[in-house]
Parts: structure tokens; C-alpha cells; sequence
């Protein structure tokens, strides 16, 4: 039978330091959907030039972010890179891991965003006297960004969670870092990922509702 | 004035304007009529510059269209133009829509360009309808937004695109009386057409298209009345 004692005050004891990690969590997520979504639009715009090294480019890389294991990119920025002389802190190595997975996985969204708007609509742009740039900017990338709200918030909270593979690399100031330490000290493994996962589901769980509500203010249409 | 030299056009190997020759002078509503694939809406594309052509020449008061360096942008601030499919900006309210290129193409300022917006809205009766977001309208109110739009810019010349065709029949009129009403005010125009009641009554000259060539023009009483040509004869007949 059940041959363990529960000790929630431990876990308890420690959720200052806890959330103090899940900060750590917040920001490198945030920092690495910033990041993600800039190269995105480089990507989608390589894609979109009709330039076969930059398309070929960003296709590549696409190509690998999607159908690669995220720990292994992470893996890469912090001792694949490492081999080559540029050696990356956890911290560094995680954010960069992140936002190149971001990044391949949003100029995939982007892309489908851009298939789903006419062709007819940059015409309309195009005809009232719009330079290209200006009936992208002006007509297509608003609807886009529209389009690809709710995959762009996905990512977020999938960035969230990808941060835990840190540990894997000895980030060790984040939650899943913070959380597995604790546990090396004390064997308390149920109390503190319970805790920890409760604390991953509710940052989770705000950051989709904090989208909503930007999603219903920015599109009224 | 508009001035269409032996423009010859083709799609890779389907060519679509075997050599169309058309002068339509100031002031004056052309409206060109025929089948499908006859070229008529691919010939309005090519004179506003949005499609390439493949040989002769297309000039707007002395600009070569299809020339290197003529500015494509300023040039359609001259030459405006509407869709048989509308194409309403729909991220944008009504206002928003008509607003945009006067503000952004012509750079004026806020005020003005909501002045000319609501100038030209109320012209096409949508007055009320400014803070609407266009999937809340009808098709016609969508397409005399995009008149609207169209108008905005101040242009000296309109092409209308089968503007009626995606409509449905109820839709029709209040589209058609906008553009009698463009067509009264002595606005330039070319209109290609399905709605022959329409053609007949605001042309000056109808032009009957066929197979990518123009068959036979002249006004509407002699296109309607006595046509000329077998094919004209046939199509009108077709449609009657």
C-alpha cells in the first residue's frame, strides 16, 4: 500500500522561492516569444522574397525547429555550440534554444496566416495607390496578425513549458531548476512537482486569459 | 483622356487582347459588353498598370502606362477602381476603409481625409454606417463603400469591374443608381457590364467585346438598335 507520508509543509516553506523561479520562468518565456517573433517575420519575409538562399534559409530552419526534439535545440545552443568555442550560460543556452524553436513553429502560423488572405485584398491596396510595402503593412499584416493570434498565444504557453527542459543544461534559477534542487535536498519529489506543476498550470492558465483579452480589444471586427 | 493602342495581351499561352484600339476623351462613360473570357475586365486591369501587357501602348493624358519610368502609384491616384469582388478591408471600419488612402497615399491629415470620407460616404449613402465594420453590411452596401473608397482619392477617371456581378439581383439597382449618378456628375468612365438596361441608358459608347477582340462600337442606340456585327448580333440576341 501507500508507504508515504505526505510533508506539503516543506513544499509550502519553499513557494516564496518557488515563485521567485516562476518569474524567472515568465521572463525568459516573454524574452524568447520576442526574440521568436522578430526572426518569424524574418523568416516569413526570406520565405516570401523569392530569393532561393533566403528562402532556402528559412526554410531550413523551419524545418528543424519543427521536427526536432526541443531539448535537443536546446541541447545544441549550450554544448553543441560549446564545441565551437562559444560557450553559452544555462540561462543564455535556454533563451536561445527557445526562441529558435519559436521562431520556426511562428513563421509556420505566419505562413498560413498570409495563405489565408486574398491575393484580391493587396490588389484593392495596390489600386487606390499603395506602394507593396504599404498594403502589406497597412491591409495584409493586421488581418495576419489576427489570424495567427491564437496559435502566436499557443506558442507562449508551449515557451512556458519548454523552459523546464533548462534543467537538462543546469539551469538552475527557474522553477523546473529551482523546483529539482529542491528535491535533491529532500526527496520530497511529489510535494514539490506537485507544487510546481500547480504553479506551471496557473501562470499557463493567465497568460491565455491575459491574450484574451488583448485578442478582444485589439480585434473588433 | 484614355488612349488604347493595338494592346495586345496574353497569358502565357492563351492571349486574351488580340489588338485593342479605344480613345475614351474626358468626360465621356464607355461601357463594354461581351462573354465571358472576351478580355473585357483583363483590359481594365491593364489600364490602371496592374497587369503587364505584352505589346502596344496604353497612355493616360500623354503618360505611357506600361513605360519604365512611370510612377504605377501615382499614377492610380488618378485612376481609380472597383472589383466585381469588393474587397472591403474588413480589420477597418467603413470610415477607416475610405479614410485610409487619402491619408496615407495623398498624406493628408486626419480631419481631411475624414472630411472626404464622410463627403464621399454620404454621397453613396452610407452616412450612417461609418463606425460599422464591413461584415456587418450587405454586399451592396460593400460594394458602394468600395465606390467610395475608390472615389476618396479624387480620381479623374473610374473603371468599374462587372461591379454588379457578385450581388444579389436585389442588390443590384442601389449599385447601378450610384454609378448613374457618377455618370451624371460627368465623371470619366469605363464600365464593364452584364447589365445591358444599364448600358444602354449612361453610355455614350458601347464597345462589344469577343473573343479578345473589340467587334463593334458605337453609341448605345446603334449597338442595341442596329448592330453591325454577326457576333454582336448573336450575343445580343443571346441575352435578350
Amino acid at each position: 500500500m501507500l508507504n508515504y507520508t505526505f510533508h506539503w509543509n516543506q513544499a509550502f516553506k519553499a513557494l516564496p522561492q518557488m515563485l521567485d523561479g516562476a518569474l524567472v520562468t515568465l521572463q525568459i518565456a516573454l524574452l524568447s516569444m520576442v526574440i521568436g517573433l522578430a526572426l518569424a517575420l524574418t523568416l516569413t519575409a526570406f520565405r516570401l522574397s523569392g530569393n532561393r538562399i533566403l528562402s532556402g534559409f528559412a526554410t531550413t530552419w523551419v524545418e528543424i525547429a519543427r521536427n526536432t526534439p526541443a531539448l535537443f535545440q536546446i541541447y545544441m545552443a549550450h554544448f553543441g555550440l560549446g564545441n565551437f568555442g562559444i560557450h553559452l550560460s544555462p540561462y543564455t543556452a535556454l533563451l536561445v534554444g527557445i526562441a529558435f524553436n519559436n521562431a520556426g513553429y511562428l513563421a509556420e502560423n505566419f505562413r498560413g496566416a498570409l495563405k489565408a488572405i486574398p491575393d484580391t485584398q493587396t490588389r484593392a491596396g495596390r489600386s487606390l495607390g499603395m506602394t507593396p510595402v504599404q498594403a502589406f503593412r497597412l491591409i495584409v499584416l493586421p488581418q495576419m496578425l489576427r489570424i495567427a493570434f491564437l496559435p502566436v498565444t499557443n506558442q507562449m504557453v508551449w515557451a512556458i513549458l519548454m523552459t523546464s527542459l533548462g534543467v537538462t543544461v543546469g539551469m538552475n534559477t527557474d522553477l523546473a531548476g529551482i523546483t529539482q534542487e529542491l528535491n535533491a535536498r529532500s526527496f520530497r519529489t511529489f510535494e514539490f512537482f506537485a507544487l510546481a506543476a500547480v504553479i506551471y498550470y496557473i501562470i499557463a492558465k493567465l497568460v491565455t486569459l491575459a491574450a484574451r483579452l488583448l485578442a478582444a480589444r485589439m480585434f473588433r471586427y | 483622356m484614355i488612349e488604347i493602342k493595338d494592346v495586345r495581351k496574353s497569358f502565357s499561352t492563351l492571349e486574351v487582347l488580340k489588338g485593342i484600339n479605344l480613345t475614351v476623351n474626358k468626360g465621356e462613360v464607355v461601357t463594354i459588353i461581351g462573354g465571358s473570357g472576351s478580355g473585357k475586365s483583363t483590359l481594365l486591369t491593364c489600364i490602371n498598370g496592374l497587369e503587364p501587357i505584352n505589346a502596344g501602348q496604353i497612355t493616360i493624358d500623354g503618360t505611357v502606362v506600361h513605360a519604365k519610368d512611370t510612377d504605377l502609384n501615382k499614377l492610380r491616384r488618378k485612376v481609380g477602381i472597383v472589383f466585381q469582388q469588393w474587397n472591403a478591408f474588413p480589420h477597418l471600419t467603413v470610415l477607416e476603409n475610405v479614410m485610409l488612402a487619402p491619408r496615407k497615399v495623398l498624406g493628408l491629415s486626419k480631419e481631411k481625409a475624414e472630411e472626404i470620407a464622410v463627403k464621399q460616404l454620404t454621397h453613396v449613402g452610407l452616412r450612417e454606417k461609418l463606425t460599422v465594420y464591413p461584415s456587418r453590411m450587405s454586399g451592396g452596401q460593400q460594394q458602394r463603400m468600395a465606390i467610395a473608397r475608390a472615389l476618396a482619392m479624387s480620381p479623374e477617371y473610374m473603371l468599374f469591374d462587372e461591379v454588379t456581378s457578385a450581388l444579389d439581383p436585389m442588390l443590384v439597382g442601389e449599385v447601378l443608381d450610384t454609378l448613374k449618378m457618377l455618370a451624371e456628375e460627368g465623371m470619366t468612365m469605363i464600365c464593364v457590364t452584364h447589365e445591358m438596361a444599364f448600358a444602354r441608358d449612361v453610355s455614350d459608347r458601347v464597345a462589344f467585346f469577343h473573343q479578345g477582340v473589340m467587334a463593334e462600337i458605337g453609341t448605345p442606340d446603334q449597338l442595341f438598335g442596329a448592330p453591325q456585327h454577326p457576333d454582336t448580333q448573336a450575343f445580343l440576341a443571346s441575352v435578350r
